[in-house]
């Protein structure tokens, strides 16, 4: 359906976007995740013509989008703060897609209830848009880019400022919306808890790249990069230098801050390189020494802020570890951990 | 037993003494406060008032004739005020669109440039629109003269709807027509439906603002107008001194009064519906990209530069410049360059239109302005005072000490010469008029200057030791000291421009500059003319000096008017 081909863009004369491409199918969420100033708004703006890139091409049904204007695309936006118009009642708001398209009142009544059964607002036609909570006008807001039926939905980090538990449910309810009509849908966020919970696919865009492209557990599992695990909320990265290969493919030794370790990696590395590694507690991985510094009580465990531990060799741990027990060690006590180590770069 | 009862006598002292001293704060200080300000409203404002009421509603005033002109008159207000306003936003609206929407070499200064027309008096700029035109033509027809009239009033004005559109546009939030144009709307229907009708309050006040200011105006349409055009303000001045009729130009006066507050009633609820609108500002200017952007900021650019700068140019050079033989001169006439005209307002001449020399009339405008700024503060600071702490009397108080705002000048001058008629004779009543003008201007900008000063500021400064003047001195000086500054920059400048009440109330042997230039004008001859621009030149030189001084003092800027 959508082609994104090979997007450059610079802003105040530095590059912004370097060579973006992907794709949306019929029916598929995807996810740009990545950190503010990161370009992912700016990729939006301009699949909805908002904006226009320095190369590259926008591509709808294999037809160039370059030469149509924003009014023409049929792409629905929902906006960051909602963007709902000031001046007109809930109702005109939904209906001023269907208005542009001259549809009849009669259908425009019609299909403004039923958008606004769908996203639970019933009977707040008349409202005021200042009168609405946060999450209603978000609900309005989709609503609104929902109505003309888009045949592509773009979400502009539509729950910045909304509270936790609401943005759960709202993005649940998205998500049965999406499914429902099919609408190919983009999503973009800094927030990657939104991410796994909308996206059937989630890219990674990081100065200007797309370092990362797959499935929530897919990109979860292995994160591949040190700024995927980081957007991911993944800490433990440690540096490290390759010690030897393994015979077994895949494999090798790493000798690191926190000791001597053997590690899965699906890179090309040689004796020598310099690697980061993903530590993750896992019950099968091996076993390494820890020293105690701190511990936090984190609801149903303890966070365990770990320093440089007696290890073997020369090995010292400069930043440390954080881990989660579910009893509280005393500071200063060495502890055991078990941990899956994954080489990222 | 003994201490109990002094402890009693204690107790008794200290609350009697934390009744009288809260009672004192919140009443009497008032009062005191209140007094003096009040007291010159009341005598040289409401007495006046009250007087041109009783002399309107005089049965004397109310016959078919009278109701003719006020009629025609009135009738030619409207007409000249609807034309001018539609014109100025011919010219504004493309202006705001300009400023808010694109960045360009010299912005900031071209913007200050289309600032200067406003603040200058009336008199400069019609001796500017003068300046313009080729030599003193006694026109065949009505219709240039107008035609000069309704461009001034453009010249004026299109600054505000430059700041209050163009504030309103930069507030306007972007993704609101980005939101538009993704749900199907061409720039048409976004214009239309988003764009428009988001700007209408300030489109109306900015409307409003500018129709009260031109139906209002005076010194333009009586001195480029010449004696053919006549508003309800010209209408007063000549029935007042022309074709003397008094309960008719106090009738126009009334008339004239309910029309302007229903008009600054509508214009203060229009502006309260812009400013409730707080959403920031917008960085959504960006340089011209397109063919038909470049075309559009580089036409309006010149448009505008040549529409401002060139009658304030014209000016000065027209006052250096002799096109024609001066009133009496024979003989060889040296045409080009000249000095002569500044050099003859240092001269008495027998026969000129003094009996002092014409620069006589700027030692007394000085003098008057400076009179006009001691009295504004004095009265403006004890009012300020009350009204940055607002009580229940204050909020009642606040619109009355407005109220002279609303009438016009000439409308003041008229209430002077019927009060006190015989007293005229005294030239003080110039600057009183001129205060009252001055002062609602004085109290706004001195009283957001005492209410931003933190009570905590002046506590702690008295729990550190100071007395009650060394915390006046050490807290509230520095921070009071730019805006009484810009307040009496302020009433310097009202008092050196105004020409409506002066020019009822001047004594012939105390011109100030506006008159002198007002004479000059009327007269045939170069060397007149060639006075007036002189003496223009050196008014507007010393405005903008003023202004200068007033934007550098200026605290915040807030953008309304």
């Amino acid at each position: 359906m959508l082609e994104v081909r090979d997007i450059f863009k610079t802003y105040e004369n530095k590059p912004l976007l370097r060579g973006i491409s992907f794709s949306v199918a019929q029916g598929e969420t995807i996810c740009l995740l990545g950190a503010s100033g990161s370009g992912k708004s700016t990729l939006l703006r301009m699949i909805a013509g908002l904006e226009f890139p320095e190369s590259g091409h926008i591509l709808f049904n294999q037809i160039d989008l370059a030469q149509t204007p924003p009014h023409l695309r049929d792409f629905g936006l929902v906006f960051q703060d909602y963007g709902l118009f000031p001046h007109l009642n809930i109702f005109d708001n939904v209906a001023f897609g269907l208005k542009m398209r001259n549809i009849p009142a009669a259908q425009i009544n019609s299909r403004v209830t039923e958008m606004l059964d769908l996203v639970n607002l019933q009977g707040f036609e008349n409202r005021k848009v200042t009168d609405l909570s946060g999450g209603e006008q978000q609900r309005v807001a989709l609503a609104r880019a929902l109505a003309p039926s888009p045949r592509l939905l773009m979400f502009d980090e539509p729950f910045g400022a909304l509270d936790k538990s609401l943005k759960e449910d709202l993005l649940n309810q998205i998500r049965a919306i999406l499914h429902k009509t099919k609408i190919p849908a983009i999503y973009v966020t800094h927030d990657q808890d939104e991410a796994f919970t909308i996206a059937d696919r989630i890219l990674f865009l990081h100065d200007g790249e797309i370092i990362r492209d797959g499935t929530p557990d897919e990109v979860w599992n292995h994160p591949n990069s040190v700024h995927a695990a980081r957007m991911l909320g993944m800490g433990n990265v440690v540096e490290g230098k390759v010690l030897e290969m393994k015979e077994e493919r895949g494999k090798i030794k790493v000798f690191s801050e926190i000791g001597t370790l053997d590690v899965e990696c699906g890179h090309n590395h040689s004796t020598g390189d310099n690697v980061s590694l993903l530590i993750r507690q896992s019950g099968e991985g091996e076993e390494i020494k820890l020293t105690v510094e701190d511990v936090l009580f984190d609801r149903d465990q303890f966070q365990v802020k770990t320093g440089s531990a007696a290890l073997s060799g020369e090995a010292v741990s400069k930043g440390g570890l954080v881990i989660h027990m579910k009893d509280a060690p005393k500071i200063g006590e060495i502890i055991r951990v078990r941990v899956k180590v994954e080489c990222l770069a | 037993m003994n201490s109990e009862r002094k402890n009693f006598f204690q107790n008794v002292y200290t609350s009697i003494r934390v009744y009288l001293s809260t009672l004192f704060h919140s009443s009497i200080s008032r009062i005191l406060l209140w007094f003096a300000p009040i007291l010159f409203l009341l005598v040289f404002f409401f007495q006046p008032l009250a007087r041109i009421i009783t002399l309107a509603f005089d049965s004397s005033a109310f016959t078919q004739k009278n109701f003719d002109i006020i009629l025609s008159v009135a009738g030619f207000t409207f007409y000249q005020a609807i034309l001018s306003t539609v014109l100025t936003f011919v010219l504004g609206l493309p202006s705001a669109v300009l400023f808010s929407r694109f960045n360009f070499r010299g912005k900031s200064l071209l913007r200050a440039l289309t600032a200067v027309p406003f603040m200058l008096p009336t008199v400069v700029v019609a001796a500017a629109f003068n300046s313009l035109i080729p030599s003193q033509t006694s026109y065949t027809s009505d219709t240039f003269p107008f035609i000069l009239i309704l461009t001034a009033h453009v010249f004026y004005n299109t600054t505000i709807v430059i700041r209050i559109v163009g504030n309103a546009l930069s507030r306007l939030d972007p993704k609101l027509e980005a939101a538009a144009r993704s749900l199907g709307a061409d720039s048409f229907h976004v214009w239309k439906n988003i764009t428009l009708p988001l700007l209408r309050p300030s489109l109306l006040a900015a409307a409003l603002l500018v129709f009260m200011f031109d139906f209002t105006s005076f010194g333009v349409i009586l001195l480029l107008g010449g004696s053919n055009f006549s508003t309800l303000e010209v209408e007063i001045y000549l029935r007042v001194l022309k074709l003397p009729n008094l309960p008719l130009a106090a009738l126009l006066s009334i008339v004239q009064l309910i029309f302007t507050l229903i008009f600054s009633i509508l214009y203060t609820r229009t502006i309260n519906q812009v400013t409730t609108q707080t959403a920031p500002r917008f960085s959504a200017s960006r340089p011209p990209k397109t063919i038909r952007e470049r075309i559009f900021v580089f036409t309006f650019y010149l448009l505008l530069v040549t529409f401002f700068a060139l009658p304030l140019i014209s000016l000065p050079i027209r006052s250096l410049t002799r096109l024609e033989a001066d009133r009496g001169q024979r003989g060889e006439v040296q045409y080009g360059f000249t000095t002569d005209y500044y050099k003859e307002l240092f001269i008495n001449r027998r026969g000129s239109l003094f009996y002092v020399p014409p620069i006589q009339a700027a030692a007394n405008s000085l003098g008057y302005a400076s009179f006009t700024v001691f009295l504004s503060l004095a009265l403006g600071y004890p009012a300020a005072y009350a009204l940055a702490k607002p009580t229940r009397l204050e909020k009642f108080l606040d619109p009355l000490i407005m109220l002279p705002l609303g009438s016009s000048a000439v409308m003041l001058g008229l209430g002077f010469i019927i009060s006190f008629g015989r007293s005229l004779a005294s030239p003080w009543f110039v600057p009183i008029a001129h205060t009252l003008v001055a002062l609602p201007f004085v109290i706004r900008t001195l009283q957001p200057a005492l209410a931003s000063i933190p009570e905590r500021l002046r506590q702690a400064a008295s729990t550190l030791g100071a007395s009650p003047f060394r915390v006046w001195q050490t807290v509230d000086f520095p921070i009071l000291s730019r805006a009484t500054l810009s307040a009496a920059t302020f009433a310097f400048t009202v008092s050196l421009g105004e020409f409506g009440a002066t020019l009822l109330l001047t004594r012939p042997e105390y011109p100030t500059i506006p008159i002198a230039i007002q004479r000059f004008l009327s007269q045939p001859g170069g060397l007149n003319f060639g006075q007036a621009m002189a003496m223009a030149t050196l008014l507007m030189l010393l405005t903008t000096l003023a202004i200068l001084a007033i934007e550098k003092l200026r605290l915040s800027d807030s953008g309304e008017f």
